[in-house]
């Protein structure tokens, strides 16, 4: 019956990883603004009209 | 009337979206209301960046107000940008701005497209909820007073406050929320590995049978150290102050409920409690969490540091220079500019101040001061530019002293919530029980006492009084919170229910403080007398002088005026069609003084006098019907700044017991409160500005009312929106159906265990069907709490 305590050992693990990954999501602040990450998406994205549009902006930012 | 149909539909601005009245610019094919606007609509369309108008319909807000130039000079100032800068590297800064007008997706879109607008801005992001964009740039290429002015040149011009030069501190802990999902991860593992216990495993299995017991036990260590640890923290804290709340005999029912499993499955005797005490933590904590998710974008901790500015300008040696508000000393001669609130209490010693006091005292009118006389802190100086010289340092002003006193006075005790006077009596007659229990056992069968104990104790765990009070609590918030009633926690839903006495405001409160009703007394004015009335008071920005002009329609401002003189806090005169017209106290407009000076004005065609205008303020609709609700079951009170002239009017809409205060100077509100709250009254006041601070802070439950929620309210209980102040009699109904709610959802859950009991006495319940019956009866609990306090907010005709 040592299945069972493997299956035991994947389900767990599993689960941990979710857990992880709702702690990661709080702390990232994912939940902080629940209104702006809903219409961010929808904006389109022209093609770069001017010379300030080549910048690329930095992503590492933490609020 | 017929004026009106006939007339076109008025423009409306391309970018503010406001009504174009007086002056209309037509420029690129479109409307706009003011320069301003136009200008903001020429920035864009320069860096084609008119996708902004095609997101929201009209999404600036109207720029008439124009700024001062260098009004971002302090920013330069290398100690007050270094208070504001978060982060500062080699090649990038990052700053945080407070920017009030962020309210659509257009808002977003633009204040996030910033670096097209300048290369030196790298990046930007908005928190829509706090109207906060987070700026990174370049400070090779920028500065931070050139972000600020190339956010105010598009319309968001960045709030920069005194508070903002303290190191900020974190908004919410996310500690709670970390722990409930911890518990929810252990307790929905545990369920799933307590099921072979359940359904009976297999007797040759024995090692298997350990094996998930052990899992079990392993998995509710978390619980157990981490996620509980937010009931043991707050049962600590009130032991050690004497007092006994209702999570001292809950961490006692976990602990219990631990140390048994513990033994039972050291001990091989059975599978021990772990998903009972596991799903009982998160029940409890996700009440908590739901419970104490109040509004992050409404602040109820104001203090003046908030409304006053950073910095302000000083002269030296006659030169202006910047100086960070903390420096400011006394003798210090300050320049203060138009719109520009006064920091500290000071002499005028050049110029002619017209003060706004509205912010301190609800009242809308300006004051005019001449040199030589004291203003104080927290004025608005509306005008030319006038200079002061500081007789007290801001820590020492008037305002600021009031704040402090009352950071004294107004601190509260957070337990008194019936709940915990409840559970006491609770745990008094659970421990009788257990103590009979352990006597009865010792008699009969001394090996049973332990057992019979702990099960006394697990079984009468008051978790089912928290679980209904945090449950209910936190719709009754959210119910609240649809209705434009923001609290500032739990509490004050009971606080609310135990006032017995009602304190208004009156200016800015049961009145509005920009709508003025307005009547005319005199010899009748010709049509073309009117039109040359409302021309010259178009010319003002008085608020009388506005009102006017409304009264007498916009038809006039094409007529022009010559030799318009304004003499500040006395009236206007100026000619019009070859008459000379002047509007005024009576004082200015050559009649005797009269008694109700301040709310009349007089006016003269060719130094005749003939006739004046009367104003009232405009009580907000409905407030007549809601006093008369009220004084049925509660004692009313006005302490209103203002003169005595409404007294007969009020006197007639709410009673003869009600206590009428006029001329009241915020310290004399703070007392009136003292006063009522030492007859045994527990007193709900409701008040507007900042006069009121420190009565919202001595009552009982202080309500701040506020015309908008981008406006800046005194620190309070709560936040009601202006316009559902006709209401309050609905929202004191319901929060007074919370108790109700809770002791409903109380009782079926002490039944619910009786019952349990009765059964287990017995034993007809097996253990999986009381495992199934414990998170049911904590679901069943919560359907209850919402479902009546659903009820009882319809019942009220709330949404």
């Amino acid at each position: 019956m040592s299945v069972i305590i493997l299956l035991l050992i994947a389900s767990i693990s599993v689960a941990a990883l979710f857990l992880a990954a709702f702690i990661w999501s709080v702390r990232n602040g994912q939940y902080d603004d629940e209104v702006a990450p809903a219409v961010r998406i929808l904006f389109d994205d022209k093609p770069a009209a001017s010379a300030a549009d080549t910048i690329v902006p930095d992503k590492n930012i933490q609020p | 009337m017929s004026k009106l149909t006939t007339s076109p539909v008025t423009p409306q601005c391309y970018h503010c979206g406001e009504d174009c009245r007086g002056e209309l610019l037509h420029a690129h094919d479109k409307d706009f209301c003011c320069t301003g606007c136009q200008m903001v609509y020429e920035i864009l369309n320069k860096s084609g960046m008119c996708d902004y108008y095609s997101i929201s319909r009209n999404p600036g807000t109207s720029r008439k107000i124009k700024m001062r130039e260098d009004k971002f000079v302090f920013l330069d100032d290398a100690k007050i940008a270094a208070s504001l800068i978060r982060f500062s590297g080699e090649q990038q800064s990052h700053v945080n701005f407070y920017i009030p007008q962020i309210h659509c997706s257009s808002c977003l879109w633009l204040l996030e497209n910033l670096h097209r607008l300048d290369a030196g801005v790298l990046s930007s992001k908005v928190n829509f909820i706090r109207k906060e964009t987070d700026i990174v740039f370049d400070h090779h290429k920028t500065s931070l007073r050139k972000v600020a002015e190339l956010l105010t040149s598009i319309g968001y011009e960045p709030y920069i406050s005194f508070s903002d030069m303290k190191p900020s501190v974190t908004r919410i802990s996310k500690n709670k929320i970390y722990k409930l999902g911890v518990a929810g991860f252990c307790f929905a593992n545990i369920m799933l590995m307590s099921f072979p216990e359940y359904l009976g495993i297999d007797a040759k299995e024995q090692h298997l049978v350990n094996l998930f017991r052990f899992a079990n036990l392993f998995l509710s260590l978390p619980v157990f150290f981490y996620s509980a640890s937010e009931f043991y923290i707050s049962a600590w804290k009130s032991l050690r102050h004497r007092f006994l709340n209702i999570d001292a005999p809950i961490v006692l029912a976990i602990w219990v409920t631990f140390a048994r499993s513990l033994y039972e499955v050291m001990s091989h005797t059975g599978g021990g409690y772990f998903d009972s005490m596991s799903g009982i933590v998160f029940f409890m904590l996700a009440g908590r969490v739901l419970q104490d998710k109040t509004y992050q974008q409404l602040s109820f901790e104001r203090d003046y540091t908030s409304y006053f500015p950073i910095a302000v300008t000083r002269l030296k040696n006659e030169q202006p220079e910047t100086a960070a508000l903390p420096d400011i000393r006394l003798d210090d001669t300050l320049l203060i500019h138009n719109e520009e609130l006064i920091p500290a209490d000071g002499i005028i010693t050049r110029g002619k101040a017209l003060i706004d006091y509205s912010f301190v005292t609800g009242e809308s009118l300006p004051v005019a001061k001449e040199t030589g006389e004291i203003v104080y802190a927290g004025g608005k100086q509306t005008g030319a530019n006038i200079e002061i010289l500081v007789i007290r340092e801001v820590t020492q002003s008037y305002l600021t002293q009031l704040w402090n006193r009352n950071t004294e006075t107004g601190r509260r005790d957070e337990e008194r919530s019936f709940v915990h006077l409840l559970s006491r009596y609770f745990t008094l007659i659970l421990f009788s029980i257990a103590a009979a229990t352990a006597a009865w056992w010792y008699l009969h069968n001394p090996s049973h006492v332990w057992n019979a104990v702990t099960a006394v104790l697990i079984v009468a765990c008051p978790c089912a009084l928290l679980l209904s009070n945090t449950f209910t609590n936190a719709n009754i918030l959210r119910r609240f919170g649809r209705n434009h009633l923001y609290l500032r926690n739990a509490q004050v839903i009971e606080d609310m229910a135990n006032a017995d006495c009602i304190v208004f405001d009156k200016t800015g409160t049961l009145t509005t403080g920009r709508y003025q009703d307005i009547l005319y007394e005199g010899e009748p004015l010709q049509e073309h007398q009117v039109k040359a009335i409302g021309a010259l008071a178009a010319q003002s920005g008085h608020p009388f002088s506005k009102a006017i002009s409304n009264w007498a329609g916009h038809a006039g401002t094409k007529q022009t005026v010559s030799g318009f003189c304004e003499t500040a806090g006395k009236g206007i005169e100026g000619i019009v069609n070859g008459d000379l017209i002047a509007l005024g106290s009576a004082s200015f407009v050559h009649k005797a003084p009269h008694a109700r000076e301040g709310s009349e004005v007089y006016v003269s065609i060719e130094e005749e006098v003939k006739g004046r205008f009367i104003f009232r303020n405009h009580y907000r609709d409905e407030i007549p019907s809601l006093l008369k609700r009220l004084g049925k079951n509660y004692r009313l009170a006005v302490l209103s700044g203002d003169n005595a002239g409404e007294q007969f009017y009020l006197r007639e809409v709410m009673g003869f017991d009600a206590v009428l205060l006029f001329n009241q100077q915020p310290s004399d509100k703070l007392e009136a409160i003292k006063n009522l709250q030492s007859q045994g009254k527990k007193v709900m006041m409701i008040g507007d500005g900042l006069n009121d601070a420190g009565a919202l802070q001595q009552s009982d439950v202080g309500i701040a009312v506020s015309e908008s929620n981008n406006n800046f309210t005194p620190a309070s209980d709560a936040i009601l929106a202006a316009g559902e102040l006709a209401r309050l009699d609905r929202f004191l109904q319901l929060a007074k159906a919370n108790r109700k709610v809770v002791m409903a959802a109380f009782v079926i859950s002490v039944l619910y265990n009786l019952a349990g009991i009765f059964f287990a006495v017995k034993g007809l319940l097996s253990p999986m069907i009381a495992a199934i019956l414990m998170p049911c009866s904590s679901i069943s609990i919560l359907l209850v709490t919402y479902g009546l306090s659903n009820f009882y907010s319809y019942r009220a005709r709330l949404q």
